[in-house]
Parts: C-alpha cells; sequence; structure tokens
C-alpha cells in the first residue's frame, strides 16, 4: 500500500512534463498516421472514380484500375492530408478561436459522404460544359464549407491549398511528369481547385475532431497543473 | 420581425397540438403512417428487380422495321428499351461438319482438321455474296482498333473491317496458314486463358459454342465438328440475309434441318457493375453506416436506444422508398443507378431532425405527463426544424435549376425524400419516441417503488405489465424473497420473444425463405438470366436451358421476300457447282448413315436454334468490349440462324492431312487434353483448399484481434486509462468535470483502514489505529479515539500529538487517579491540524483545566462553543441527565465532555491499565447507532460511544484476532481468524430515565438503530461461540435480514441464523476463497472468490440461483441493485450483470488499485472512485454523468475504499484524509 503511494508520487514528480511530451509528440504521430491512411484510401478511391470515367465496360484488370495513378499520388495525397488535418487545429489553436460548429463524428462522416459525392458528381454526371460543370462543383464545395466548417480559417485555407495544389499539378503537367488522359486542358483546371478545396475542407474537419480528444486530455494537464 | 415571430408561434402552437396528438393515439397513428408508406411504396412492385442478366425481346422477322426512338405509346408488352436501332444484328451461320463414313485409316485429328479447314470456303463465300448491289462489306459492322490493352489478340480478332469472326481467325482467315499449321489444338489451345474464367475465352468468341460441344478434341466420340460464323451487322437489309441464307443452304442443305427461322431476338444487357465500380459503392455505403452508427449512438436517456435507432433508420429508409415510389407513380423512372445514389440520399437526408426531436423531448420536465412532454419537446424545436427543412429545400431547389439532367433527378428524388421524412419524423417517429417515453416512465415508476417502502402495496398488474412486480422492503425478519423458478416464469415479454425467436431460428429462416422467393422471382421473371447462367456456369453442354424455352409459335416461315426457296430462285445463283460431290456425298452418307457403327451422325435439334444461348451471357458483351463498345444499356438483335451440313469424305481427310498429324502419337495428346481437364479440377480444389485455409485463418485472426480475451462479454473493453486521462464512458465522451470541492476530513496520520457509517455519523480508522468519529452531515469531527499503542511508542514522534500535550497535562495528572482504578475509561484527544482549524478561537486558556474543582454549573456556558447542532443537543440531554452510573466519578465524566464541546485538546490517558493490549490494531469496526465496536487483532472487541469517545464495554473473551464484525440490532457477531464466529449480545439497562438520544426530528426517517445513550449501562455478552465455523480464516462476514453470512478462505460460505447462531447453510460452489459477501434486507446473497467467480444464492434453500465468472482475480466488491448486480475484481474491472439472466450488462475500467471502490447512491446511479477522482455512472445505460475531483492537486490518491451514505452523500478515503461529497445536484435529477 505504502509503495503504491510512493510510486505513485514518484511519478508524479517528474512525470508531468516528460509525459506531457512523449504523449504530445505520440499523439501527434497517431493523429497523422490515421489522416495518412484516410488520405490515402480517398485517393485510391477517389481516383478509380475518376478512372471509370473512360473506361466503359469491364476494366481488364481490377486491381491494375485501382493502383491505376502513378504510385507516388496515394503517398501524396497522404502526405498532404496528414498535414491539412494537423494544420487546421493547430491555426485554431493560435487564433484563438476554436471550432464549434457540430464537432461530433456523425457530422464528420456526412462531410466524408458529401466529398465523395461531389468526387462522384465530377465523374458521373455528364454536364453540357465545363462551365456548368465547374460552377456546380465550386457551389458544391462551397456548401460543404458552409455546411461542415464555417470558419473564415478554413475557408482561406481551404482556397490557398486550393490555389497552391493547383498551381503545383498544373506545373507537374507542364513538366511532363503525368498528363490527363483527357486533353481538354479547361475541364481539368475547372474541376481540379473545387475538388482540392472540398478536399481540405474534409481532412480539416476530420484532423479537428481528432484533435478533439488531444484537446481534453491537454485541458485536462492544465487543470491537474 | 413581427411576422417572424408570429410566424415562429403560429408553428410552435401546432407542432404542439401535433405532439398532444400523436401522444395520445400512437397505435391508430402508427398504423396509419405503415399504411401510407405501403401505399406510397406499392409502385415499387413494378420496378424490375436487381440483376444484372440480359434481357430478351423476341419479335417476328417479318414484318421487323427497326424500333423508333420516340415514345410512340406502348406497344403492348415491348419493352422500354426496345427503342431505336440496335448496336448490331447478329447473323450466325453454324455449321456442323463430320467426315463420314469414317473408317479405321483416319487419325483423331482427321476428325476435325478437315471440317474446319472448309471453313475458309465458307468465308470466302459469305465474303463475296452480293445481292444486287449489296455486298457484305456495306452492311457489316465495321470496327476499329483493338483496345490498347488486347495487343495480344490482334492478330486473331479482325480490326479495321468487318466484325466477322470463325474458327478460321486462328490462322488469319488463310488457308494456307491452316494447312501448314502442324497442330491445331496447340494453336486454338494456347491462346486459353490459364486459371478460372467466368467470362468467354477466345475459344469461345471463335468458335461461337461452348468449349466442349465443338468437338474439336481428339477424343470426341460423336467426331461432329461445330462451330458458327457470327456476322455483325450494322443495318439489316432483309433481302440481303435471305438470299445469303438461301444461297448457304443451297449450297450446303440439312436434310433433317427443321430450324425455325422466322423469329428475331432482341437481348437487351444492363450496365454490369465490375469490381472495380463496386469499390467506391462499398466505400460510401461504409461511411452512410458510420455516419448511421454515429448518429444514433447520441440518442440516450430513453427506455430502448435500439428501438429507437431502429426507428430512425426504419424512417430514413422508407422515406426513401416512398419517394422512389411516389416519383415512378408520377411517371419518373429513375435512369440513375439507384443504389449509387442511395447513400448520397440518406446523407441528405439525414438522421439529424430524429435526434433533435428526442433530445429535447428527453429534457423536458421528467414529472409532466407523456402527453405534454412530447408536445412541449416538439414544439421548443419546431423552429429550428422547419427552418433547416426549408434550408434543405432552398439549397435542392437551387440544385434544381443547374439544369444538368442527372442533378435535376436527383434533386427531384431529394425534395419528395426530404417531405416523406418529414411526414414521416413527424408521425411515426414521433409516436414510437411517446411509446417509449411511456416505457420508460412505467420503468421509473417501477424502479421507484422500492423505495417508497412501506407505502402502498405496489399495485397490481395491469400498469406494469411487464416487469415482475417489485419486492416490497419487508421487514428485516420477514421472507418474500422470489424463488428462482418462480423467477423464471416471469421473465419480460422483450426477453420472451427474444427466447423464442433463437430458440425456432426464425430469423434465419425468415431469410432463407425470402432468399428463395426473391431467387424464384428472378428466374420466373427473368429466363434468360437463369438460362444463360446456367449456360455459361453450371452445365456448358446440358440442354437444360432449352427446355424452359417457351413453346414458339408455329408461324409459317415465310420471309419477307417471300419463300427461301422463291428467293432462291430469283437469286442469281451463283454456280452451286463447287462443291458437287460433296452434296451428293453428304446426302447419299446421311441416308446411309446409321449402317456403320462408327459413322458419326449430325443432326439438327431446337437447341441448335440458338447455339449462343449456351454461352457466357458476357459473349456479346466481351465480343464487342474487344473493340470499345459497350452493350450496356443498349441491345443486340440476333437473327435467325443458318444451318450449313458439311459432309466431307474420308479421302478428302486424308489429303487434307498436314504430314506431323499422323505422327503425333495421339495417344499422348488425347493425354494431355485429359491431364488439362484433370489438372483445372486439381487446381480448382487446391485453390478451393487454400482459399478455405485463408478464410480460417483469417478468420482466427480476426477472432484474435476482435476478441482478445473476453469472448462473449458484450460491451465495449475499455482500455486501461492513463493516469491523467479524463475518464469516459465507452463512447469516449467525457462530461463535463465538476469542480466541487469535497469536504475533506483531515486528521488521521496514515492510511485509512476501515470505515463505517450510521448514517448521521461516520467512523473512520486508519493505519495508527486512531478511530475518528465524524458528523456526516457537516463533516467534523465529534470524536477521537486514539490507539493506546501508538500513543505510547510514538509520543513524541507526533507534532499533531505533541500540540495537545503541553497545555493539558495538568489535566491528565488531575484524571491520572480516576483513570487508574476504573476499567471502563474513556479516551479522547483532538489533534487538530492547525490549518484545518486555524480560524476557530483558540479555546485553551479558556478551559479551565482543574477539573476536580469547578462545579458543574459551571459547565454550560462554557460551551458556547457552537460544534455541530447533534453532539449539543446531546450534551444538553446528558447535562439534565444525573451522572452515568458506572463511572466512579461523575464529575470527571462531565468535564470530559465539556472539554470535548469546547474543541479542545484533551490529553489521552496515557496510564493505563496492565492487561491492555496496546499493540494490537483495529482489524474491523462496525457503528450503529452511536456505538462503535472495534475488533482487534488481539482478539478483544470493544465497544466504543462515538459521541463520546468513551469505551463503553469490552470483552476478551477470544483470543483470536477479529477479522471481521457485523453489528446488527442488539447483537454483534465477531468472525475470528481462527475460523471461529462469536455471537455477542449487547444489553442496554437503562439506568434510571428511559432517556435516550433518537436524532433530531428530521432524521427520523433514518433505519431505525439503537441508539445508547452514554447513561446506558452496555454489556456485551458472549452468547454463542462456534467453534471452527469454518476451517481456514473467516476473510467476510455480513449480516442482514437475520442471517448472518460467513465468508472462509475455505472456499465455502456459511449461513447462519442471528437469533441463535444456529448454521443453516453450507454453499460450496466456488473454486477459491470468499473475498466479498453481498445480502440485503431482500435477502439477495451474492458472493465472489478468489477464482473471479461469482454466485447468487437462494437464501431460503441454500441453492445456487446462478453462477458467472467475471474476474480475473479476485472478486473485490458486490453490491447488488433490484435488477443487477455489480462487481468489481483485482482486475480493476467494474462488471455490471443481470441479476436474473446472468448475463453481462457492461464493465467499466477502473484505475489501478481503485477497483474495489463502488458504491450504488440509488437504484441507477452508480459511484467509482479515480485517481483523486470520483465518477458518477448511470447505472441503467453505463454512461458517465460526472466526476468529481476530491483534490485540488491533480496527483490524486486512488480513492480505495468508498462508502455510501444514506442522505446521498458519499465518503471515500484519500490516502490519510476522507472526503465527503456530497452528490452533485445534477444527478438529483435523474433520481
Amino acid at each position: 500500500l505504502a509503495n503504491d503511494r510512493l510510486s505513485g508520487n514518484g511519478v508524479a514528480l517528474r512525470g508531468p512534463y516528460i509525459s506531457m511530451i512523449t504523449n504530445h509528440t505520440t499523439n501527434l504521430l497517431i493523429r497523422g498516421g490515421m489522416l495518412f491512411v484516410v488520405g490515402v484510401f480517398l485517393a485510391l478511391v477517389l481516383n478509380l472514380l475518376q478512372v471509370q470515367r473512360n473506361v466503359t465496360l469491364f476494366p481488364p484488370d481490377v486491381i491494375s484500375s485501382v493502383f491505376s495513378s502513378a504510385w507516388w499520388v496515394p503517398p501524396c495525397c497522404g502526405t498532404a492530408s496528414a498535414l491539412i488535418g494537423l494544420l487546421y487545429p493547430c491555426i485554431d489553436r493560435h487564433l484563438g478561436e476554436p471550432h464549434k460548429l457540430k464537432r461530433e463524428w456523425s457530422s464528420v462522416m456526412r462531410c466524408v459522404a458529401v466529398f465523395v459525392g461531389i468526387n462522384h458528381a465530377s465523374a458521373k454526371v455528364d454536364f453540357a460544359n465545363n462551365v456548368q460543370l465547374s460552377l456546380t462543383l465550386a457551389a458544391l464545395s462551397v456548401g460543404l464549407w458552409w455546411t461542415f466548417d464555417r470558419s473564415r480559417s478554413g475557408f482561406g485555407m481551404g482556397v490557398a491549398v486550393a490555389l497552391l495544389a493547383t498551381l503545383a499539378t498544373q506545373l507537374l503537367v507542364y513538366n511532363g511528369v503525368f498528363q490527363y488522359t483527357s486533353p481538354d486542358f479547361l475541364y481539368i483546371r475547372s474541376w481540379l481547385p473545387c475538388i482540392f478545396f472540398a478536399g481540405v475542407i474534409t481532412m480539416g474537419n476530420i484532423g479537428r475532431q481528432l484533435a478533439l480528444y488531444e484537446c481534453k486530455f491537454v485541458q485536462e494537464k492544465i487543470h491537474q497543473d | 420581425m413581427t411576422v417572424r415571430e408570429r410566424l415562429r408561434q403560429n408553428i410552435s402552437a401546432a407542432f404542439y397540438r401535433h405532439g398532444l396528438l400523436c401522444a395520445s393515439y400512437p397505435v391508430p397513428i402508427i398504423l396509419f403512417t405503415s399504411a401510407s408508406i405501403l401505399t406510397c411504396c406499392y409502385p415499387l412492385l413494378k420496378l424490375p428487380l436487381p440483376g444484372t442478366g440480359p434481357v430478351e425481346f423476341t419479335t417476328g422477322v417479318r414484318d421487323y422495321s427497326v424500333p423508333s426512338h420516340g415514345t410512340q405509346g406502348d406497344l403492348g408488352e415491348r419493352p422500354d428499351w426496345y427503342r431505336g436501332p440496335p448496336v448490331a444484328y447478329i447473323q450466325q451461320v453454324l455449321v456442323k461438319a463430320a467426315v463420314s463414313p469414317w473408317d479405321s485409316s483416319l487419325v483423331p485429328v482427321d476428325v476435325f482438321r478437315s471440317p474446319l479447314g472448309r471453313v475458309f470456303s465458307l468465308l470466302e463465300e459469305i465474303r463475296d455474296h452480293v445481292y444486287t448491289d449489296r455486298s457484305l462489306e456495306s452492311l457489316c459492322l465495321q470496327v476499329t482498333d483493338l483496345l490498347p490493352g488486347l495487343r495480344r489478340m490482334q492478330s486473331l480478332l479482325p480490326e479495321h473491317g468487318c466484325l466477322l469472326v470463325s474458327p478460321g481467325n486462328y490462322w488469319q482467315n488463310r488457308r494456307d496458314m491452316f494447312d501448314s499449321d502442324p497442330d491445331i489444338l496447340k494453336t486454338v489451345h494456347q491462346h486459353e486463358p490459364k486459371g478460372l474464367h467466368t467470362s468467354a475465352t477466345l475459344k469461345d468468341l471463335l468458335f461461337g459454342v461452348p468449349g466442349k460441344s465443338t468437338g474439336v478434341s481428339l477424343y470426341s466420340k460423336k467426331r461432329v465438328v461445330t462451330y458458327t460464323i457470327t456476322i455483325a451487322l450494322s443495318s439489316y437489309d432483309a433481302r440481303f440475309v435471305a438470299s445469303l441464307r438461301a444461297r448457304l443452304k443451297q449450297l450446303h442443305p440439312s436434310t433433317n434441318c427443321s430450324l425455325r427461322e422466322d423469329h428475331m431476338v432482341h437481348v437487351h444487357f444492363k450496365e454490369e457493375i465490375g469490381i472495380a465500380e463496386l469499390i467506391p459503392l462499398v466505400t460510401t455505403y461504409i461511411i452512410l453506416f458510420a455516419y448511421i452508427y454515429f448518429s444514433t449512438r447520441k440518442i440516450d436517456m430513453v427506455k430502448s436506444k435500439w428501438g429507437l435507432a431502429l426507428a430512425a433508420v426504419v424512417t430514413v429508409l422508407s422515406s426513401l422508398l416512398m419517394s422512389v415510389g411516389l416519383c415512378s407513380l408520377f411517371g419518373l423512372t429513375p435512369t440513375l443507378n439507384g443504389g449509387e445514389i442511395f447513400p448520397y440520399l440518406v446523407v441528405v437526408i439525414g438522421l439529424e431532425n430524429v435526434l433533435v426531436l428526442t433530445k429535447s423531448v428527453v429534457s423536458t420536465p421528467v414529472d409532466l405527463e407523456v402527453k405534454l412532454r412530447i408536445a412541449q419537446g416538439l414544439s421548443s424545436e419546431s423552429w429550428s426544424i422547419m427552418k433547416n427543412m426549408a434550408t434543405e429545400l432552398v439549397i435542392i431547389l437551387i440544385g434544381y435549376f443547374t439544369l444538368v439532367p442527372a442533378i435535376q433527378e436527383f434533386c427531384l428524388f431529394a425534395v419528395v425524400g426530404l417531405v416523406s421524412d418529414f411526414f414521416l419524423q413527424m408521425f411515426f417517429f414521433t409516436t414510437v419516441l411517446s411509446i417509449d417515453i411511456r416505457r420508460m416512465e412505467l420503468a421509473d415508476l417501477n424502479r421507484r417503488l422500492p423505495a417508497e417502502a412501506g407505502m402502498p402495496p405496489p399495485k397490481p398488474g395491469p400498469l406494469r405489465p411487464r416487469e415482475a412486480p417489485p419486492p416490497s422492503r419487508p421487514s428485516p425478519h420477514t421472507i418474500t424473497l422470489q424463488a428462482p423458478a418462480f423467477r423464471n416464469l416471469r421473465l419480460p415479454k422483450r426477453l420472451r420473444v427474444v427466447y423464442f425467436l433463437a430458440r425456432t431460428r426464425l430469423a434465419q429462416r425468415i431469410i432463407m425463405v425470402g432468399t428463395v422467393i426473391w431467387i424464384g422471382i428472378l428466374v420466373y421473371t427473368d429466363p434468360a438470366g437463369l438460362r444463360t447462367y446456367l449456360a455459361a456456369q453450371v452445365s456448358e453442354q446440358s440442354p437444360l436451358g432449352e427446355a424452359g424455352l417457351p413453346p414458339h409459335l408455329g408461324v409459317a416461315p415465310v420471309f419477307p421476300g417471300g419463300d427461301p426457296t422463291s428467293t432462291l430462285n430469283v437469286l442469281p445463283a451463283p454456280e452451286p457447282t463447287p462443291l458437287p460431290e460433296n452434296q451428293s456425298q453428304g446426302h447419299g452418307e446421311a441416308r446411309s448413315g446409321p449402317a456403320p457403327l462408327t459413322s458419326p451422325q449430325i443432326t439438327w435439334g431446337s437447341e441448335d436454334e440458338e447455339v449462343w444461348r449456351r454461352l457466357s451471357f458476357r459473349y456479346w458483351p466481351s465480343l464487342f468490349s474487344y473493340y470499345n463498345i459497350t452493350l450496356a444499356k443498349r441491345y443486340i438483335s440476333i437473327l435467325p440462324v443458318i444451318p450449313v451440313t458439311l459432309h466431307l469424305s474420308p479421302q478428302e481427310a486424308i489429303e487434307t492431312r498436314h504430314p506431323q498429324d499422323t505422327q503425333h502419337a495421339p495417344r499422348t495428346s488425347a493425354k494431355t487434353t485429359e491431364l488439362q481437364a484433370d489438372l483445372t479440377l486439381y487446381k480448382v480444389a487446391a485453390l478451393g483448399l487454400f482459399a478455405g485455409v485463408l478464410l480460417v485463418l483469417l478468420l482466427f485472426c480476426l477472432y484474435r484481434v476482435l476478441c482478445p480475451r473476453n469472448y462473449g462479454q458484450n460491451g465495449v473493453q475499455h482500455g486501461r486509462r492513463r493516469r491523467g486521462d479524463l475518464p469516459c464512458d465507452e463512447y469516449g465522451y467525457s462530461p463535463p468535470v465538476s469542480e466541487i470541492s469535497p469536504l475533506l476530513l483531515r486528521g488521521h496520520s496514515m492510511d485509512i483502514e476501515c470505515l463505517a457509517n450510521d448514517g448521521m455519523l461516520l467512523a473512520s480508522c486508519c493505519l495508527a489505529g486512531q478511530i475518528r468519529v465524524w458528523d456526516a452531515q457537516t463533516g467534523d469531527c465529534l470524536t477521537v479515539i486514539p490507539n493506546n499503542g501508538l500513543r505510547r511508542s510514538s509520543s513524541s514522534g507526533c507534532w499533531e500529538h505533541r500540540d495537545g500535550w503541553d497545555p493539558s497535562s495538568p489535566a491528565r495528572n488531575a484524571s491520572t487517579p480516576i483513570m487508574d482504578n476504573e476499567h471502563p475509561l474513556r479516551r479522547r484527544t483532538t489533534p487538530v491540524r492547525p490549518a484545518l482549524f486555524g480560524d476557530q478561537p483558540d479555546l485553551t486558556p479558556l478551559i479551565d483545566t482543574n477539573f476536580g474543582e469547578v462545579p458543574p454549573s459551571q459547565m454550560m456556558p462554557g460551551c458556547g462553543f457552537d460544534f455541530g447542532e447533534l453532539v449539543e443537543r446531546a450534551y444538553k440531554e446528558h447535562e439534565a441527565s444525573p451522572p452515568l452510573p458506572f463511572p466512579p466519578s461523575p464529575p470527571a465524566a462531565r468535564q470530559r465532555r465539556r472539554s470535548l464541546g469546547d474543541q479542545s485538546v484533551a490529553p489521552p490517558e496515557q496510564v493505563l491499565l496492565a492487561p491492555w493490549d496496546w499493540d494490537s490494531s483495529v482489524w474491523s469496526m462496525e457503528l450503529r447507532g452511536n456505538l462503535i465496536a472495534a475488533g482487534r487483532s488481539s482478539g478483544k472487541l470493544e465497544l466504543w460511544d462515538a459521541v463520546e469517545g468513551s469505551l463503553r464495554c469490552c470483552n476478551e473473551d477470544g483470543s483470536s484476532g477479529i477479522t471481521a464484525l457485523a453489528f446488527l440490532n442488539n447483537r454483534i457477531v465477531a468472525a475470528r481468524l481462527n475460523g471461529s464466529l462469536d455471537f455477542f449480545t449487547v444489553d442496554i439497562h437503562k439506568p434510571l430515565g428511559l432517556l435516550q438520544y433518537r436524532g433530531p426530528p428530521g432524521r427520523a426517517s433514518l433505519p431505525p438503530s439503537p441508539c445508547y445513550s452514554s447513561e446506558d449501562v452496555i454489556s456485551c455478552q458472549l452468547t454463542r461461540s462456534v467453534q471452527c465455523a469454518h476451517q481456514k480464516p473467516i476473510t467476510v462476514l455480513r449480516a442482514a435480514a437475520g442471517r448472518v453470512v460467513t465468508g472462509s478462505q475455505d472456499h465455502t460460505v456459511r449461513v447462519y441464523r442471528l437469533e441463535d447462531s444456529c448454521c443453516l447453510f453450507t454453499l460450496q460452489g466456488h473454486a477459491g476463497g470468499i473475498t466479498a459477501i453481498y445480502i440485503d434486507q431482500t435477502m439477495v446473497l451474492a458472493s465472489g472468490g478468489q477464482d473471479g467467480a461469482i454466485c447468487l444464492w437462494d437464501v431460503l434453500t441454500g441453492s445456487r440461483v446462478s453462477h458467472v465468472y467475471g474476474h480475473r482475480g479476485d472478486v473485490t466488491s458486490l453490491v447488488c441493485t433490484t435488477s443487477c448486480v455489480l462487481s468489481s475484481g483485482l482486475d480493476d474491472l467494474i462488471c455490471i450483470w443481470d441479476r436474473s439472466t446472468g448475463i453481462k450488462l457492461y464493465s467499466i475500467q477502473q484505475e489501478v488499485g481503485c477497483g474495489a471502490s463502488l458504491g450504488v447512491i440509488s437504484e441507477s446511479l452508480l459511484v467509482t472512485g479515480g485517481q483523486g477522482c470520483v465518477s458518477f455512472w448511470d447505472l441503467n445505460y453505463g454512461d458517465l454523468l460526472q466526476t468529481v475531483y476530491l483534490g485540488q492537486s491533480g496527483e490524486g490518491q486512488p480513492v480505495r475504499q468508498l462508502l455510501v451514505l444514506d442522505n446521498a452523500a458519499i465518503v471515500c478515503d484519500f490516502g490519510s484524509e476522507l472526503s465527503l461529497v456530497y452528490v452533485p445536484s445534477v444527478l438529483e435529477k435523474l433520481d
């Protein structure tokens, strides 16, 4: 009994700082890993959706169509989503305006579903022209932001990342790293930023929800100290 | 603004009325909604069943015209896909060829070499056929490149020209290549895929008949080679086709052929879903289910979570079905793939309204009537619901104006879905909710009844049809425990239904029957699907499909251009001379066919009419897909087949032989084919075995991962919480931490060992042996009974003792002579910490330490220091009463009392009697009334006055340490280390008056406990001692309801009657020492042992009611409520079991060392201790309600003991301190 208590005190004496550090970093790592996995998964699935637009019937090989894109695309998407998902709560903390709207998993799931739906629409629905496509997608993305985020920082971040990502892909295309199946340049340019924006909002939502646990933990620490 | 306000008021009033309506007439409303759902879903019956098989439609060849695109009326049974021209018209030429007569000079290769060789001349014939100015070239379907992925087939399939497929493609349609091919079989088989496949193979494609019926093998017995030449025509020219038919028939007449030629079959292919397309679909469904899960999880505070979640899902699903049904009723047939848009529709419609409704209704005041609660909940949320609804409608309307057809359709569905969902929420879900709330109210009523003990007897019957009547709390000695058998009879209806379902496997059977019916319907409505499927997969040669064909009409075989023969006459009829001998031979051989035994016989049966049926149903799609032409949602028209019979003479066969044909040992090649077939079989078997093993391994791994060790324990396994983590419930939800500063009872110098309470008083004993008595209401320390041994040995070591020593040394001196010569002595001290009581006046100067000289009259004004109502009252009474008879020195006694009231520090008596065993420690303690019974390790039983701290009685009959004590009425039962059980009787001799302290009137409702006034002479006599009650030390002792139950390390539990200390039962059933026992007034007996088992016993019969294994390691404590059993173990897990069934409801992971600390405040409130905190849980659902931190410093010591007082306060030990926590006010509502 007494031993217990002593050892407990010992831990308490030198524990908090170290445990705080380790917990923080491990927490960060775990969150990053989860976000990465989610990003890779979504990239694979959504890429499959896009691929299907061009395959009419019987893709000759399922596996090859799953990994039809270059190998580096899913990891890139995963890394980007991990970064974004970690950045969002960070920005929230620095701005001092914590995210208040609908902080629960069901809402996050809804957000992911809408994001997949936007991709689905862009891949499956036949639009009359590209302007219509891009307008519809833009409206859907902004609707997504309004429904699930509604924070200025989220919007700004989304726009910035979308622009940057579009620029990066265009640079890659110019340098011939990869090409789109569709030669229509405008087509690519029109739907890409909207998808990026919606993706950023979605990943940010997930990241914030994950960070909620850490926030609780830190508050608890502060309370204890 | 005023308009808005008025609108708002109107809406909420309407909702209020609607809520009243729903709650008043639940059953009619549910019936009404079900009826309306069914009516709205009725149009769905017309929709085709899901399935991807092709659909057929047969028309006559005679009056065929290309169907127009427009929707001109509906032409009878014409399907709606039959519009516009088909992708292609398929004309097949079915060739059956045989070498006859067969003689022994021929080698097996001859069976197919020369018949196959004839394909080239036939092809030439077809290609060169010209009718008027039309050639095949102008009519046929021109194809371009093959798909890029099919380069290896480039040489085998036609490119940049007519789509004309025949076995000749193997040799690029060149006779010379065929003639120079040494091994035909090898050429044919080299392109066969190695693995298993369900789609059409190249051999099927080129031969156009199932692989086994081609006859191209060294092994065929019939020696008839069958193949087709398939021509795809882009446009249909009846006369050209007829002339081609006539020409071929003329060249190669089929004598006994009676194939009908008057029907054209249109085959429509549905969109096929590949695995690659399924992956996103599955992903969306996974997301959908996660959404539903996370949403319905939030439903809370209702009677049946599952029921409401189910109702919510039913609401959403049936609103979707209703929307589809309504849309199709108004002619909006869904062109979108229903399965794909379904998840998005669910997400758009959402479950939010349902949750909001539930939350709002649940949060209305509980004491209202159900009707009013529903109405209030509805009306309070009405505005937000309407607002959300309007917003969604507006968004969808905006979507409707995007003018993209697919989005418009989606929006239309969503609007109808939203409206029907609103309707269902308002009518269906609200009603279900009202029923649920009513049920919960009934359950509440049931639960509350036991608390209202002695109140009107429970109203029988109709009010509570679902649950057994609660046991009314009986007086201690009446026994009303229900026998287990009786309890079994009274299972709740719900459970009985579940058991019935489980017993009869009803659900599985219904699902099976449903599947069978579904398959049957599919078969009936879609014969082509079944037939092609069977043809492709089950048996490729059995004409099973043909048998199912509806008999064709016996229409006269008339072509649009007239009779085939007349056409023939009209035709230029290019020389039929090329094969005269063949023709004549064929005739001759056909006639003389049956004569030679081995001569092959060419027969034409009805199965040859539509050869393509016997192929895989993917035959056509895959053929066209090679050219990037999709057949999905389109159709092809298959023209009647042209039969061609070829009879070849043996000479011809020998002439066309390749030199190697004879060299090839036929046996080996035969063997290879056989071997090949065998190998495929083995491969399949091996693959199946491998897959099976893999599956088992996978399942095993899953099992290990998902249910690590505690299989069958429902409820989420909690990860052990790290230090500092917030305690949370199984969903990871942590309620707000409440910062209630509990009353800290300080004073003990070491960890607290024993705790005892009696409603008003609280006694605690620390490891140092010091006993302190506290007021349970205010938390004030009333009395301190020091351990004498400690006092003596550590008198100089303890500063707090020191403080009290110096000023009162005269008093000690004064009292010493008195104490010296009397045995029942009283000692008390209040070594207070200055930090705690620093605000109190220092009264030491006021104390007149010269006790002997101060008259009693002067004492009264002295005790002006208010120290609790209780004590003061007691002292006033004591003032009035005559002095105690047994202490020889009354003045001393009085002065003692006064000094206590002053909060002064009175010294302990240091000089004590010789026989006193100072080194013994208190092992057990009980508190009843104002008597503390303390059992010491020396075997001494002491009775102390809790208020005054005086030793009232002492018994030294036993020498073995008292491990457990029970104090009931006027009896004390002491269990000793040597396994004996002593029964003591406490006798009170009321010396003069009958003054008894009964406590303030306000607490009269407390359970009557014998109260002893300090004037009574208390004697404690050993009435009976049961030697060897157990063979091993008694570990637990509990007494209630006139029974004493002991548990020992000898694995047994014994039940004694309290009055005559007669052993009633010895309960055996544990495989380890008994560590915990619970018995209460209702005679519920539960015991837990070192084996982690928990047994429930029937005290009347001594039989075991249930036996469950709950913990790894000892069971440390047990509590029963009317419905469940709570147990905690050394594994720091608190398990909650259903009392009647013994099924584990859920478990709570505790922090290390806090496992045993649990208490039940009411029937539904559980308190557990943690690291420096206590947590309150809702017992019914396992939800964490609140966490209260005991100390400001976060480094909490574990709460090891926890005691629930009668006034809904809890006491827990907190290292050397005690914490008195009043149950937070939030929780009081719950009760």
